[in-house]
């Protein structure tokens, strides 16, 4: 059974896959090959906020050329990424990042997982204790009848 | 108590869930809300001579709203917006967004326009500088030129009663 059932399984979840086309760089800029790679690597990271799932190196929207257009001019008047990102963050918030900062307001969002995995060894080790505590003292006059059973039997 | 456990923490995130499922992805949150409005000298629409900056405002509450001729949620929007401009409540700009088509000014001469003043954003860059994702945003900037409210989406007449009529009195105007 397994051996219909196994290919078949690796197969529908190989199929999502191809539903979905990959996302198309953004048209290459033949004047400057080191700033388009520069705006391809960082626009990958940032949302295009008309098309919220995709990337805004991916995205066909008309806002995310603009916006591509404006990283373009910046990096060519010799900002770095970091200034890029301010003047995007600046404007559109936190939201286009893929990646959010760490701030106070974002602590639960980065440290939730490890607070989730503290409960969840903190749960094992009691658990692991009481049982260690549950095991029933050992009678005395019962394992005296239980090593004469054995002895019988031989 | 213990029995209840996993039943209490199941409600829990099922009370995430719902929340989350019921947020509007658009509603991104403004950072421009308490910031100043970002400044701009642009010609106006039938008037390419004259030009106009938020500055000119000064001292008065008033909207920026971000609008498109191509945009068919703003023409939605068009007729709450003539009577609020019609009852002189508070004047509105209307910031013509990246008409490339330049339709603007035949299509408020045949619709009728509630706009004090309409800049020409041709190239979006005004738009990006305020945020804007798409039209219709609609920003209530103070006397002071500062921003206080921003909603994305076409205005209705809920909408205004329970947004920005609040805010209007609450700022004075």
């Amino acid at each position: 059974m397994i051996r219909f059932i196994l290919p078949a399984l690796l197969l529908a979840l190989s199929l999502p896959g191809f539903a979905q086309d990959a996302p198309k760089p953004a048209q290459p800029n033949a004047d400057d090959p080191a700033i388009e790679a520069r705006l391809v690597n960082l626009a990958e990271d940032l949302r295009c906020l008309v098309c919220q799932n995709e990337s805004l190196a991916g995205s066909h929207a008309a806002l995310a050329e603009d916006l591509r257009r404006e990283i373009r001019a910046q990096m060519k008047a010799g900002k770095d990424d970091r200034e890029v990102i301010a003047y995007l963050t600046d404007r559109y918030g936190d939201f286009v990042l893929y990646k959010p900062p760490f701030k106070p307001e974002t602590w639960l969002l980065w440290l939730g997982p490890l607070a989730f995995l503290g409960i969840g060894v903190g749960a094992w080790v009691v658990a692991l204790r009481r049982r260690g505590q549950e095991t029933p003292a050992v009678d005395e006059t019962r394992l005296a009848a239980a090593a004469q059973l054995l002895k019988e039997d031989q | 108590m213990k029995r209840w456990l996993p039943l209490v923490l199941f409600l829990v995130l099922v009370g995430f869930f719902a929340k989350g499922l019921f947020l509007n992805p658009r509603e991104v949150p403004s950072p421009f809300i308490g910031r100043t409005a970002p400044g701009f000298t642009l010609p106006l629409v039938g008037d390419a001579s004259a030009t106009f900056s938020p500055a000119d405002m000064k001292g008065r509450v008033w909207l920026l709203n971000v609008w498109a001729p191509w945009c068919t949620s703003c023409r939605q929007e068009h007729p709450v917006l003539m009577q609020i401009a019609g009852s002189g409540r508070v004047p509105i700009v209307g910031l013509n967004w990246k008409d490339g088509d330049r339709e603007a000014a035949a299509l408020l001469a045949r619709t009728g326009s509630p706009y004090v003043a309409v800049p020409d954003d041709v190239d979006g860059r005004v738009g990006i500088d305020y945020g804007v994702t798409g039209t219709p945003e609609t920003y209530v900037i103070d006397q002071a030129g500062v921003v206080r409210l921003k909603h994305v989406g076409p205005i209705n007449a809920e909408i205004w009663q329970q947004k920005f009529e609040p805010k209007l009195k609450e700022l004075g105007a």
